[in-house]
């Protein structure tokens, strides 16, 4: 009995140093899971999921302080990736999917007081102080920043224009028949 | 010299198959007993500025400008672009977005002309000896003839005609296969023009430095291979090879072809360049031909218009932005039964929303469709997994497998199985007992594919922009605090002179050298000391005026 116990024990003590010793020998370090989910978000830099851009986003993603789903720009596909990424369940989009829209100045009205240029997060608008301003179209990423802090209200978000050349078929709309329950 | 041995040993040529297939319908007489005709010369012309694949060309003419028939409109930007010009002789009346023959149906950048009728040509340079000009030269004015390829998918030709240094070209292929039902525009050139299509082949050959030619066509065209036979007679060509290959679609794919010929494969997701290939059709060739020895940029093409949705289907000559209204009215309009205007073959065409769009470069067919005419037709039912569509696919893929995971969105399994292998020649939709639209879940995948990686390019500019961005916010803030930190630290070893303190102690200093200096001098003198007579006498007047009217004011109080 006393052998027994005695055995067991000194077993059990025997695992347990292996296993500690394990542990700490062949640590495994944490998953660089911030970069993936940066990888995956749209690099918009506009903060309407409550951050202050992509990186921190996808940092409080990693440590589960934030939902998947803030992210309208990303839309569907976004919250797809990155539940498919992290084995979280998907659902529908925090404040809806906006279409891709591009920053757009007016020219007659700007007075290029160079309040938008701070704002833009992706050094997006070309211009100087008392120099009127222009959007880099290219580089604009939608997200918006620039329209608030313009004190003459001269900035519009103007809809991205479908070409031939970035146009893309539609899903087919068939609908097959529901199979017959056997 | 007799006949060439080319031809005679073409029977016994030993010819290789590809996998898949289909024998269709092929519907040819309908249009190809009729001679070529040319298209009656059209009031407006509409040319989209991006007929081609690449990048769209850049306008040199203004609104309102006079053109002549063959002008340059348009220049290429980039390399990757073939430059636009005039097909006829008129005025610039617009340039702007107008509707342009895509699956999108989407508006586009076009030149728009009205022709003044008399078709007056611009003076032409032809090259009759081109044997003399270099590969360098020939490709050259190949590209500003805005040759692109004829076949379909639009390529700049003088691309494909520069092999680059380092390879070296052992088969130039000329395709004249034709594989797609009711198309015969190549059939009629061929008939017609075999001498162009030869004379083109050599200035191809001799761009590309190949070692031979094959020219590749389909044994349902017996008058046509004629043609060609006898053309090559006429020039005594034994290095052209003229091959007759089954009839069997889709032959005239590129890479379907170039098995039937050569047994060899291209590489998967490759070009026919990587084993030593380059193929173009043979209405292409016809264009060089016309480019470099009559100096006439690309401006017209033979368009088959056919169907059972038109009175008279017929091969007719067009000019580049011609509307496809003018062609079905000049082949006698359309009938009642229409119930569908294709562009392009039965299998590979797009639906065209109506007859208002304009022909371009690759505009090959005008498919007027009746119902029921063509392809499978009825309910759209579940997948059956009979595997027929992967017997069919001639690019060896598992149309069925694409088919579930782009209809799950799997992009990344689609890839897997290799969509982009596949092109679109709708085999497998052919056969498919469920009618399954499976081209369209194919060109979806493809696009949403594309649209994403755009989308991933983006972000990663945007990324990095943001890096930068912060970055030099960064270190602009450390320069900062570093200046700051380097004033504080020069103000504690001396004051500067533009600190408080520093103000203060020198008004300080100001003060007492003021002060000494006055000391120095000794006691000022008052102002009424050391006075002239003149100005004592004025005091003193100034003193007893004063003195009498406090006198009167006195006076004046008492009364």
């Amino acid at each position: 009995m006393f052998t027994a116990i005695l055995a067991l024990a000194l077993l059990a003590l025997a695992f347990g140093l292996l296993l500690g010793y394990a542990a700490v020998r062949f640590k495994v370090d944490s998953d660089p899971i911030v970069d993936k989910i940066d990888a995956i978000l749209p690099q918009t830099q506009c903060g309407q999921c409550g951050f202050a851009g992509c990186h921190p986003y996808a940092e409080a993603i990693a440590k589960g302080e934030a939902d998947i789903n803030m992210c309208p720009p990303g839309g569907e596909t976004v919250v797809m990736a990155l539940a498919d990424l992290l084995g979280r369940d998907a659902k529908p989009v925090e404040g809806g999917v906006k279409e891709k829209m591009v920053a757009f100045i007016d020219e007659q009205t700007c007075i290029g007081c160079t309040l938008c240029l701070q704002a833009c997060p992706v050094d997006a608008i070309l211009g100087a102080a008392k120099q009127m301003h222009t959007i880099i179209e290219g580089e604009c990423t939608g997200c918006e920043l620039c329209v608030e802090p313009c004190p003459v209200d001269c900035i519009s978000m103007i809809p991205i224009k479908v070409a031939p050349a970035t146009w893309t078929w539609p899903y087919p709309a068939t609908s097959t028949k529901p199979e017959q329950a056997s | 010299m007799t006949k060439p041995t080319s031809t005679t040993t073409a029977a016994a040529r030993k010819l290789w198959q590809f996998h898949g297939g289909l024998h269709l319908p092929d519907h040819k007489s309908l249009s190809c007993e009729q001679p070529i005709q040319p298209a009656v010369l059209p009031k407006r012309l509409v040319l989209p500025l991006q007929q081609h694949i690449g990048a769209p060309a850049k306008p040199i003419v203004e609104v309102g400008e006079r053109v002549r028939k063959g002008q340059t409109i348009a220049q290429p930007d980039g390399f990757v672009s073939a430059a636009l010009h005039a097909p006829t002789s008129g005025t610039v009346v617009a340039i702007e977005e107008r509707a342009v023959p895509h699956p999108s149906g989407l508006t586009a950048p076009c030149i728009v002309l009205e022709s003044d009728g008399e078709d007056r040509w611009v003076e032409l340079q032809p090259h009759g000896n081109w044997t003399t000009l270099d590969a360098s030269e020939l490709r050259n004015l190949i590209r500003e003839a805005g040759i692109v390829g004829l076949g379909g998918a639009g390529f700049p030709s003088f691309i494909k005609l520069n092999p680059g240094a380092r390879t070296e070209i052992d088969t130039l292929i000329l395709n004249a296969a034709e594989c797609e039902p009711y198309i015969t525009c190549d059939d009629r050139l061929m008939r017609e023009r075999a001498d162009e299509v030869i004379a083109g082949a050599r200035i191809m050959r001799h761009a590309l430095h190949a070692r031979r030619v094959v020219i590749g066509i389909e044994d349902n065209k017996p008058e046509a291979h004629a043609a060609l036979r006898d053309a090559l007679a006429r020039v005594d060509r034994s290095d052209i090879e003229l091959v007759q290959v089954p009839t069997r679609y889709p032959t005239g794919g590129e890479k379907q072809l170039i098995k039937v010929l050569t047994g060899k494969e291209v590489p998967s997701q490759g070009l026919p360049i990587d084993i030593n290939i380059v193929c173009h059709n043979v209405a292409t060739a016809a264009a060089v031909h016309r480019a470099v020895e009559h100096g006439e940029p690309l401006i017209s093409r033979i368009v088959t218009v056919t169907g059972r949705g038109v009175a008279t289907p017929r091969n007719l000559e067009v000019l580049i932005g011609t509307p496809v209204d003018d062609l079905l009215r000049q082949c006698g309009g359309t009938t009642p039964t229409l119930s569908r205007l294709v562009l392009g073959g039965p299998l590979m065409g797009i639906t065209l929303p109506h007859s208002g769009l304009p022909i371009t470069k690759t505009g090959n067919c005008i498919l007027a469709l009746a119902p029921g005419e063509f392809g499978q037709h009825g309910p759209v039912r579940n997948c059956i997994r009979c595997g027929e569509c992967a017997r069919a696919c001639p690019a060896n893929l598992l149309p069925q497998q694409l088919y579930w995971h782009a209809r799950a969105k799997d992009f990344d399994k689609v890839q897997d199985y290799n969509l982009f292998d596949c092109i679109e020649c709708g085999c497998c939709a052919y056969v498919c007992p469920a009618n399954l639209p499976l081209v369209q879940y194919y060109r979806y995948a493809k696009t949403a594919i594309w649209a994403q990686a755009r989308d991933k390019k983006k972000a990663e500019l945007a990324r990095e922009r943001h890096d930068f961005r912060t970055e030099r916010q960064e270190r602009e803030k450390a320069e900062r605090a570093a200046k700051l930190a380097k004033k504080k630290a020069a103000l504690e070893e001396s004051p500067a002179a533009d600190s408080e303190e520093a103000k203060k102690a020198a008004i300080k200093a100001a003060m007492e050298r003021a002060k000494a200096k006055r000391e120095a001098a000794g006691v000022e003198p008052k102002n009424t000391d050391n006075l002239t007579a003149d100005q004592q006498r004025q005091i003193d007047e100034a003193e007893a005026r004063r003195a009498t009217e406090k006198k009167n004011e006195s006076a004046n109080e008492r009364e």
